[in-house]
């Protein structure tokens, strides 16, 4: 049985930067991920990352800003250590060899982004996020004496010992099909948010919330959770993201009759205000019949005023995705795009070291609610939080390890569990619905009810959908038999987990009775920090969501009204 | 540009299947979607597999070519099955069928999925795929000039699909060719004025059999290539960079065997097949010709030349004399060796900088020194 100190799972940003970290710091480290690394979702990140590295700036005015974008409900002290440990982390990457875009000067150039009061945001053209991730995967070869990698294994489950402490995960290796436990004295989550919770999302197919679930059903809370942000810019017909930096480039968003709309919600700030604030301003035009496309449900988003040149540069994915995903040329015409599911500022609610309420349980990334988006998040600072708490947590598990021993645990009863589970779902008879069904459901409904504008009806309408799903999935029949990359088995697991994301968020969103960040609900339309500036906590408690609630953490900046 | 509006309409997918439990051998599997014409391959897939075979087996996730697990074939040419229209690929039919095979030289896993450890990553880790800093390293950043950068993003921008390996000439005939897209990976630092070790890597890649003049020039890795790296083309910059820049001489003859190429076109006007192993061997000296390892090269490609002549692909006399061109022609040729050799810098095309852009008319390549 395999053992090690830091046992992570998920390769993305936030799980590789984990696995060098803990690595360096001594530990016996190994990465498990249902893909292989380099697939891992952080490669989609476009923009860039935020760090006050230009001398004019100042890592306060990056942490205000990010306090104000979150609407205020960011925890002020998670927020200061990672804007404070921004610039070292972005110069680590390019020492570790990120191809950083620079000035003419040889320096890091900055571009601009949505809700920042300066250029802070370093990139390279706009596949940042790959960029990253690949440089990241050159370190794992790099030591992979040190780091051993797991690709392509399911994590099914997490193992605890009688204290309650997770010590290790079950595992089901995609390409054979066998099922493994694996013993550890600490385990990262690391595996993402939950986006395909949606329909559309940009998330990639993977995202299917595996890490939020395991950690609900071991029993860690849940934080923030109704949090969820829509991007203003995907693809009307796709999904598919076009970057915020095209609008850091000076692209305009207008609707049918030719008109900045931005002036109306954000007159200082325009299109690079928060993704929120931009995203609800498009979908009251859409709303108000001032969308455009076949049926007005688009805005334009106009990128030819930005130099050709430019855009061929500095945003060379975008011009293909425009031209292979819709047949436009963004250089020459506008483009049509709507506001879609993009992230979840919640998670498993952890300390600034990654720690859950379990212990020897730790959650970094999309997967964790530390909380530094809060209500929403600021565009390019989600590549940074993957990074400072991935590397905070790989460092913090390291430690730890060095004041134990390698658990000794029988893992027996929930490696038979697990396999049984699979079994059954494999030998489901036909009849009732397919797992694609279900998941379509789940997706529309989370679109139609918890989406930019939410009200209480619309709320409880999915929520008893989401509990009809959550039986259909029970007895959901798949076609694969086999053990060999059974994708069928690896569905139905997902869309349990995925369920629970959704039912999480939903009862959230229920829950908080305010408008604030991603959420805006028509039936309390305005923010009520007497009531509400506190975080929303939901814990499994035998057969469902249990909730609490925790204070928001404020060192430096007091609620304000929000403008831009 | 894509048609992005038309109305659903019946594809049928003819795709390769093989189940490595079943111990049968691969076979075709149809099924018939209903989609928009503009909506991609892959797509079509996963509709086919929600709808009527859940165990059609395929890697995907982002949906937009960038996460690069859904390489395939689409009617024999690799290809990304999330970036391939419908309508485009249904051009590409032979019988009005759309087919999708896993990737070529790769072993197949199950269905549409490969093995790329076995062969792509292992090369990958093949050119140390990782920064040798320079040092000192710096507090801040690296200053270094803006268009390095934008030069290896171009083979940073790889997404690592590995459909460049899959139609891989050489790699068909000698698996053991590193190939293009670790290639590629490889001038990704030899490019990065970060790196410590460019001359290092440099003579590794030369003095492997199989590393940089193993390739064959097909172009092969180019067209299949969805981001636009250009693999060969990074081939034909280390080979460039080695030999003009870092002077490195390999023993596998590569590097004088490709500039004995370039010396008997400025001399002759067209290639002279005869004097091509001596003078890879020798140099340009009359007396190499009798370099013994030319002379045995020589001799192990008779059986060649007998079959060429033979097969009246040559002459005699053409393949002794050469082929002649007119006087006025080979000093236009000449000439152009003179402009070419007589700038100061050599100009790289990079396309990933210029783009396809028909309104910049100043040059964008990237000098290298």
């Amino acid at each position: 049985m395999p053992a090690h100190d830091v046992l992570i799972i998920g390769a993305g940003l936030a799980g590789q930067r984990a696995a060098l970290a803990a690595a360096e710091a001594g530990a016996s480290v190994a990465i498990m991920s249902k893909v292989h690394p380099v697939r891992s979702h952080s490669v989609a990140a476009a923009g860039g990352i935020n760090a006050a590295i230009s001398l004019a700036d100042d890592w306060h005015s990056h942490a205000y800003d990010t306090v104000k974008g979150s609407d205020f409900l960011g925890d002020q002290d998670a927020i200061e250590i990672m804007c404070s440990q921004a610039p070292a982390e972005v110069m680590h990457l390019e020492h570790i060899g990120v191809t950083f875009h620079r000035n003419d000067d040889g320096e890091l150039d900055l571009r601009a982004f949505g809700g920042a009061s300066m250029k802070r945001t370093a990139y390279v053209a706009d596949i940042t996020g790959q960029a990253l991730l690949h440089v990241l995967y050159e370190q794992l070869m790099k030591h992979h004496e040190t780091v051993a990698r797991y690709e392509e294994w399911l994590t099914t489950s997490l193992l605890r010992d009688e204290s309650g402490a997770c010590v290790g995960v079950v595992a089901r290796d995609v390409r054979s099909g066998r099922m493994e436990a694996f013993t550890a004295k600490n385990v990262i989550l690391a595996c993402g948010g939950a986006g395909q919770c949606y329909k559309p999302t940009t998330n990639g197919l993977i995202v299917t919330g595996d890490g939020i679930s395991l950690a609900y059903r071991a029993g860690a809370p849940l934080m923030d959770m109704e949090m969820v942000q829509y991007h203003p810019t995907t693809l009307l017909g796709s999904g598919i993201l076009i970057t915020e930096g095209a609008r850091g480039e000076g692209a305009h968003l207008l609707n049918k009759n030719g008109e900045r709309f931005m002036e109306k919600m954000a007159p200082n700030k325009m299109e690079l205000a928060s993704r929120d604030v931009v995203s609800r301003a498009e979908q009251i035009e859409i709303d108000e019949g001032r969308g455009v496309g076949p049926d007005g449900q688009g805005i334009y988003l106009d990128v030819t005023v930005v130099p050709r040149k430019r855009t061929l540069e500095a945003l060379r994915e975008i011009v293909n995705l425009g031209r292979d995903f819709a047949g436009v040329d963004i250089t020459r015409e506008p483009i049509l795009i709507r506001p879609g599911q993009h992230y979840i500022m919640g998670g498993v609610k952890t300390d600034v070291w990654g720690q859950t309420s379990i212990e020897g349980l730790y959650a970094a990334g999309e997967v964790a609610c530390v909380s530094v988006h809060g209500g929403n998040r600021l565009g390019a600072n989600s590549l940074l939080d993957t990074l400072i708490f991935g590397r905070r947590s790989g460092e913090h598990a390291a430690e730890r390890s060095k004041h134990l021993r390698l658990p000794e645990v029988d893992t027996r009863a929930q490696l038979e569990h697990d396999a049984g589970v699979i079994d059954s779902i494999i030998a489901r008879e036909h009849g009732g619905r397919r797992i694609s069904e279900i998941k379509d459901e789940l997706g529309v409904t989370m679109n139609n009810y918890a989406a930019v504008f939410r009200d209480e009806a619309g709320l409880q309408t999915a929520l008893e959908i989401i509990g009809r799903l959550r039986e259909e999935s029970e007895k959901a029949w798949i076609d694969d038999r086999g053990t060999v990359f059974n994708q069928d088995v690896l569905g139905a697991l997902e869309l349990g987990f995925m369920i629970d994301c959704a039912e999480a968020t939903v009862v959230g969103a229920i829950e908080r009775k305010e408008s604030r960040g991603a959420q805006f609900r028509t039936d309390y339309p305005e923010r009520n920090d007497s009531e509400w500036l506190k975080h929303i906590d939901i814990s499994l408690n035998g057969a469902g969501p249990e909730i609490t609630f925790s204070p928001v953490t404020i060192t430096e900046w007091q609620p304000e009204e929000r403008k831009y | 540009m894509a048609e992005t509006h038309k109305p659903p309409q019946p594809f049928t997918l003819r795709l390769r299947r093989y189940n490595p439990e079943a111990g049968d051998a691969p076979y075709w599997d149809e099924h018939t979607v209903e989609l928009e014409p503009h909506r991609s391959v892959l797509e079509a897939i996963l509709q086919a597999k929600d709808r009527f075979d859940g165990s059609i087996a395929i890697r995907c996730s982002c949906r937009q070519a960038i996460c690069g697990s859904c390489g395939v074939r689409v009617n024999g040419q690799p290809a990304l099955a999330c970036h391939t229209h419908l309508d485009a690929a249904l051009e590409g039919a032979t019988d009005g069928v759309i087919e999708v095979e896993p990737m070529g030289n790769m072993p197949v896993i199950k269905d549409l999925i490969v093995d790329m450890d076995a062969v792509h990553w292992k090369k990958i880790q093949r050119v140390t795929p990782w920064l040798i800093n320079k040092l000192p390293i710096p507090e801040r950043e690296y200053i270094v000039p803006r268009e390095s950068m934008v030069d290896i993003t171009q083979t940073a921008g790889c997404i690592q699909c590995g459909a460049c390996v899959s139609d891989c000439l050489a790699m068909e005939v000698d698996p053991g060719f590193i190939g293009p897209a670790a290639l590629a990976k490889a001038y990704r630092f030899v490019g990065d004025p970060r790196d410590a070790e460019r001359h290092e890597r440099l003579l590794d890649l030369s003095q492997d059999p199989q590393g940089i003049y193993d390739c064959t020039h097909c172009f092969k890795c180019v067209d299949a290539c969805p981001k636009d790296v250009n693999p060969m083309g990074q081939i034909m910059r280390l080979r460039r960079i080695a030999g003009e820049d870092e002077h490195i001489v390999d023993h596998n003859n590569g590097q004088r065997h490709e500039k004995s190429f370039v010396t008997l076109i400025k001399d002759y006007g067209l290639l002279h097949e005869a004097e091509l192993l001596p003078r890879s061997y020798g140099g340009d000296s009359w007396f190499g010709k009798f370099h013994p390892a030319a002379g045995k090269e020589l001799l192990s490609s008779l059986p060649v030349v007998i079959r060429g002549l033979l097969r009246h692909k040559m002459t005699i006399k053409g393949a002794l004399l050469g082929h002649k061109i007119p006087k006025k022609d080979l000093q236009a040729v000449q000439k152009i060796y003179e402009k070419v050799e007589g700038q100061q810098e050599r100009y790289e095309l990079n396309l990933y900088i210029s783009g396809t852009d028909e309104n910049n008319a100043e040059p964008q390549g990237a000098a290298t020194t």
